[in-house]
């Protein structure tokens, strides 16, 4: 092993520089390859002319072209962009509710509290989409309902599993508040409106986006609890992918599948430098 | 923390929405779900709640046992083959520089980020019969001028467990990377200055410590593996149904709601007993890290 | 009713507050003079930020009462009060800059903006930050960040300006100079000032009169140099300054009013007094001389003992004597005093005296 790290000509490989180690780096490298390439593949075949996806026969943006002219796809896309807006709305409103509540009292059935609120986040999703479409069903839910409000079954539904996500995070921010601000606040004068307004919101905000932005991704991402709350005028992107995979393998839906995940990763970076970066600000204080 | 009673109207305000939402949206139609577990179908539409065990007992019939076993290997297999490739993936990235770590752990989070159904679609088109695992090894065996059949790897219990393996992975990664990371590294140093080798240190040092954190892993990978409705859905064959698609048939084309109501109601309970499991296991390695 | 100007701003009645089964405040009465600088000390765990945090009104009394200015405000908020707090850890708002800070309780009592800004100049004037209006908090030092805590209180003009462990993040000599500087700025501004501490030094340096608790009680209250020079039990003695403490048993000796106070290193004294069981003699470390030869004269208490140990302090040093009693005695002397400490070694035999009436009799 010493003689290889040599070759390779870099600082002597240490007793615990595990990931020098090449039978290691190889399970890293093959493991990466083995996650990424399917996808990489499905996003490079949606630039491929070729209906069958597998030679590549030249660049084409045609079949993003298709897609746009699409429109049953795009009204699904619109559906999935309007659900996950509201929804992120009220799950971060929510959430933060939930989180100054539980961070700021105490009070009888707390713990109770705490655990239905992590309960949507750990049961299978599918007892979940089941109990809302047999909930929707019971309780006579209007279904010809005009838009947005025909979304509306699914955009409760996602609330009901995202806003304890939201929760979590704006908890883990509350936790780093320094109480004395707000004490100092009320010192000065300020009521609990003031104290919210003027330093706890401000506090809180990298948070609420960060939230926001889980959220968002959360909903927009989400299928098996949309499927079994959608209807027929109420498709939502994935869905409405799942059913032309069924029925046909096409460069469409590989430049669809590109275009969501380009969202999801743009969504999912700027919430990180969210994150990391009111983290650094915390540390450098 | 203030008594509540300190400031009722703030603590009601911020209690109140939260809390009604869950109960009307989550709690009451999880209730209702269970209430139907316990009734049976009268007409078409109806549902009486007679307060039968009958749709559990049904539950237990070879046939649906069965699936529940056929779930549990394929969950089993998954949770394993992630352990296999997990472990290495975690020691590397717990073990290389600050500098790359938080790098390669984005590197393994961000396919997690992707939708499901995306991912799952990718691996259809990897996987099939004129997929790009078949090419590529249609044209090594065209290079060694052998015949080459396209190997039937898609709709297999196989091509599910690898689809689960697929999206669970990080999972996996995550919690034993995190034990990992906690070891005292002075404890290894230790053991190989006592004349261990590398292999042998491992066995005996640092997956015992590492164990809360593997156990994680095992279990928050088993249980959403065990619930997949997708996964078998888009890559399993006919006969890889897994529980998940038995339930959703009951509410569709088999229109017998009490049952799949009982059959969500059992896989719920799994998924719970699963995470007390692992609550246990990770207070009982806090506590009783005793002489 | 017309409050009368030498009435006390701030009358504590049997105030109490518990934390569960613990006792943090325990029937604690305190009267606080207009215009004074006071101090609350003790060791960590006596009480006194609790009893601080009830005057600025974040924690309810359990029983007693707080009176400021002649009003029972026991029961009213915190932001209703006319009493402003310097938090320990400074709590300047982050997200403001020290203009914003400084006028955060001006806006939320809706002064005009003219009104407003010539106050926090003034503010800023006088806690020497003039010029640093736009700085954020993340651009000041600890001592700046400090300030601005200082001026944001001062400029609400309140009634009573209460400081937590205002210097216990400083250091040493930015500490030192923060004493002089909060004396002056106390006495320029003219209001009543509250400083909790653990620093007895501190309080010494500072206040008009100290309050010493234990264990959720005042113990005394007094000036620093009655607290210094008369302390009235052992905690207080022991707690102010360093001391050196003996056991004794005390007595009645024959006559009303007369005691007789018996110890292995004093043998028998008389004193006037009514102490009964066992008391504790101190004296202070300064008062004691030390010499080679054996001083005789009257009202002077001599021990012999040998020198353990010197510990230098540039401008004194302290002296450390073994007197037979398994307790070292300590003394304190100058060191450039033809007498002073330059002349001993460790290992010297040598006497130590000090006048009888430098004796403390301590009970309890």
């Amino acid at each position: 092993m010493k003689r290889f790290a040599k070759l390779t000509r870099r600082a002597p490989s240490g007793l615990l520089d595990y990931h020098r180690r090449w039978p290691l780096r190889l399970v890293m490298v093959a493991t990466l390859i083995f996650l990424y390439a399917p996808v990489v593949a499905l996003m490079a075949f949606s630039f491929n002319d070729s209906k069958r996806n597998i030679v590549w026969h030249g660049f084409t943006l045609k079949y993003y072209e298709k897609l746009f002219a699409n429109t049953e796809l795009m009204q699904a896309f619109a559906n999935s962009l309007t659900i996950a807006f509201f929804s992120t709305l009220i799950s971060v409103l929510l959430g933060t509710l939930a989180a100054i509540a539980l961070w700021r009292f105490k009070f009888p059935g707390q713990r109770l509290y705490e655990g239905v609120m992590a309960m949507p986040i750990v049961i299978p999703e599918i007892c979940m989409g089941i109990a809302m479409m047999a909930f929707m069903a019971r309780t006579g839910w209007p279904q010809d309902l005009i838009w947005p409000l025909n979304l509306g079954a699914i955009m409760i539904a996602h609330v009901a599993f995202s806003f304890p996500f939201a929760a979590i995070v704006i908890r883990a921010r509350l936790e780093s508040f320094n109480r004395q601000l707000a004490d100092a606040a009320r010192d000065l004068g300020a009521s609990e409106f003031h104290v919210f307004r003027d330093i706890l919101f401000p506090h809180l905000s990298p948070a609420l986006l960060a939230g926001g932005l889980l959220a968002f991704t959360l909903s927009l991402d989400d299928f098996v609890i949309t499927f079994f709350t959608s209807g027929p005028n109420s498709v939502t992107f994935p869905v409405k992918i799942y059913s032309m995979v069924r029925f046909s393998v096409t460069p469409e839906v590989n430049a669809a599948s590109t275009i969501l995940i380009a969202m999801t990763i743009g969504l999912t970076a700027i919430g990180l430098r969210l994150h990391y970066r009111s983290q650094f600000q915390e540390t450098a204080k | 923390m203030e008594n509540w009673r300190k400031s009722p109207i703030v603590f009601m305000f911020t209690l109140l929405p939260p809390a009604l939402w869950l109960t009307a949206f989550f709690v009451l139609p999880l209730s209702l779900l269970w209430l139907f577990s316990f009734g049976e179908k009268s007409g078409i539409t109806g549902i009486d709640i007679t307060w039968t065990l009958a749709n559990y007992a049904r539950a237990l019939e070879p046939l649906y046992l069965g699936i529940f076993l056929k779930s549990l290997w394929i969950a089993g297999a998954t949770a394993l083959i992630c352990l296999i490739i997990g472990l290495p993936v975690a020691l590397a990235i717990s073990f290389a520089s600050t500098r790359t770590r938080p790098w390669l752990l984005l590197l393994i989070i961000l396919p997690f980020w992707t939708n499901l159904l995306i991912r799952t679609y990718a691996l259809i088109a990897t996987l099939r019969g004129n997929g790009h695992v078949n090419s590529v090894l249609g044209w090594l065996w065209k290079i060694f001028g052998a015949q080459f059949t396209p190997l039937e790897i898609l709709y297999t219990d196989g091509a599910v467990v690898t689809g689960l393996v697929y999206v669970h992975l990080p999972f996996m990664v995550l919690p034993v990377y995190a034990a990992l990371d906690r070891i005292d590294r002075s404890l290894i140093e230790a053991s190989l200055d006592l004349g261990a080798g590398h292999v042998r240190t491992f066995f005996t040092i640092i997956a015992p410590l590492a164990m809360p954190g593997i156990v994680s892993g095992v279990i928050i990978t088993f249980i959403p593996a065990f619930g997949a409705y997708l996964t078998p859905d888009l890559l399993g064959g006919p006969d890889s149904q897994m529980i998940a698609n038995v339930i959703d048939r009951q509410f569709k084309a088999a229109n017998d709601w009490p049952f799949g109501a009982a059959l969500s109601f059992i896989l719920l309970y799994a998924a719970f007993f699963g995470l007390a499991m692992r609550g246990l296991i990770g207070r009982r390695a806090v506590m009783g890290r005793a002489p | 009713m017309m409050q009368n100007q030498s009435d006390p701003i701030i009358r504590l009645q049997g105030l109490c507050k518990s934390f569960g089964d613990m006792r943090a405040v325990d029937a604690v009465s305190l009267e606080i003079q207009r215009g004074e600088f006071f101090a609350l000390v003790g060791p960590s765990g006596c009480g006194k930020t609790t009893l601080l945090r009830m005057l600025a009104g974040f924690e309810t009394p359990d029983a007693g009462q707080i009176l400021i200015d002649g009003r029972n405000m026991t029961n009213v908020a915190a932001n209703k009060r006319p009493i402003n707090m310097v938090f320990q850890s400074y709590a300047v708002f982050p997200h403001m800059n020290v203009a914003e800070n400084i006028a955060y309780g001006l806006k939320i009592a809706g002064l005009a903006r003219d009104e407003i800004q010539s106050r926090v100049e003034e503010a800023l004037t006088l806690v020497k930050l003039a010029g640093q209006q736009l700085k954020k908090p993340d651009q000041l030092s600890g001592g700046q960040r400090q300030r601005v805590a200082l001026a944001r209180a001062l400029v609400m003009r309140p009634q009573v300006l209460l400081l937590d462990e205002p210097l216990s993040a400083l250091d040493a000599k930015l500490r030192e100079a923060m004493q002089l500087e909060l004396v002056h700025l106390q006495k320029t501004v003219g209001i009543t000032f509250l400083i909790v501490t653990h620093d007895q030094s501190e309080a010494l340096s500072m206040a008009d009169r100290i309050a010493v608790m234990q264990d959720g009680a005042v113990r005394q209250v007094a000036g620093p140099k009655a607290l210094y020079e008369t302390p009235n039990c052992r905690f207080v003695a022991d707690f102010i300054g360093k001391i050196n403490l003996f056991e004794a048993m005390a007595a009645p000796a024959g006559k009303p009013g007369r005691i007789r106070i018996s110890s292995i290193l004093f043998g028998d004294q008389e004193l006037d007094g009514n102490a009964r069981g066992s008391v504790t003699l101190a004296v202070r470390p300064e008062k004691i001389h030390i010499s080679h030869h054996r001083a005789a004269q009257d009202g002077l208490i001599s021990i012999a003992g040998m020198i353990m140990d010197i510990s230098y302090f540039g401008g004194y040093s302290n002296i450390f004597i073994d007197i037979g009693t398994g307790h070292p005695l300590m003394a304190s002397i100058t060191n450039f005093h033809p007498d002073g400490a330059n002349a001993f070694s460790r290992g010297d035999p040598i006497w130590c005296s000090w006048r009888d009436t430098d004796t403390l009799l301590l009970t309890d």
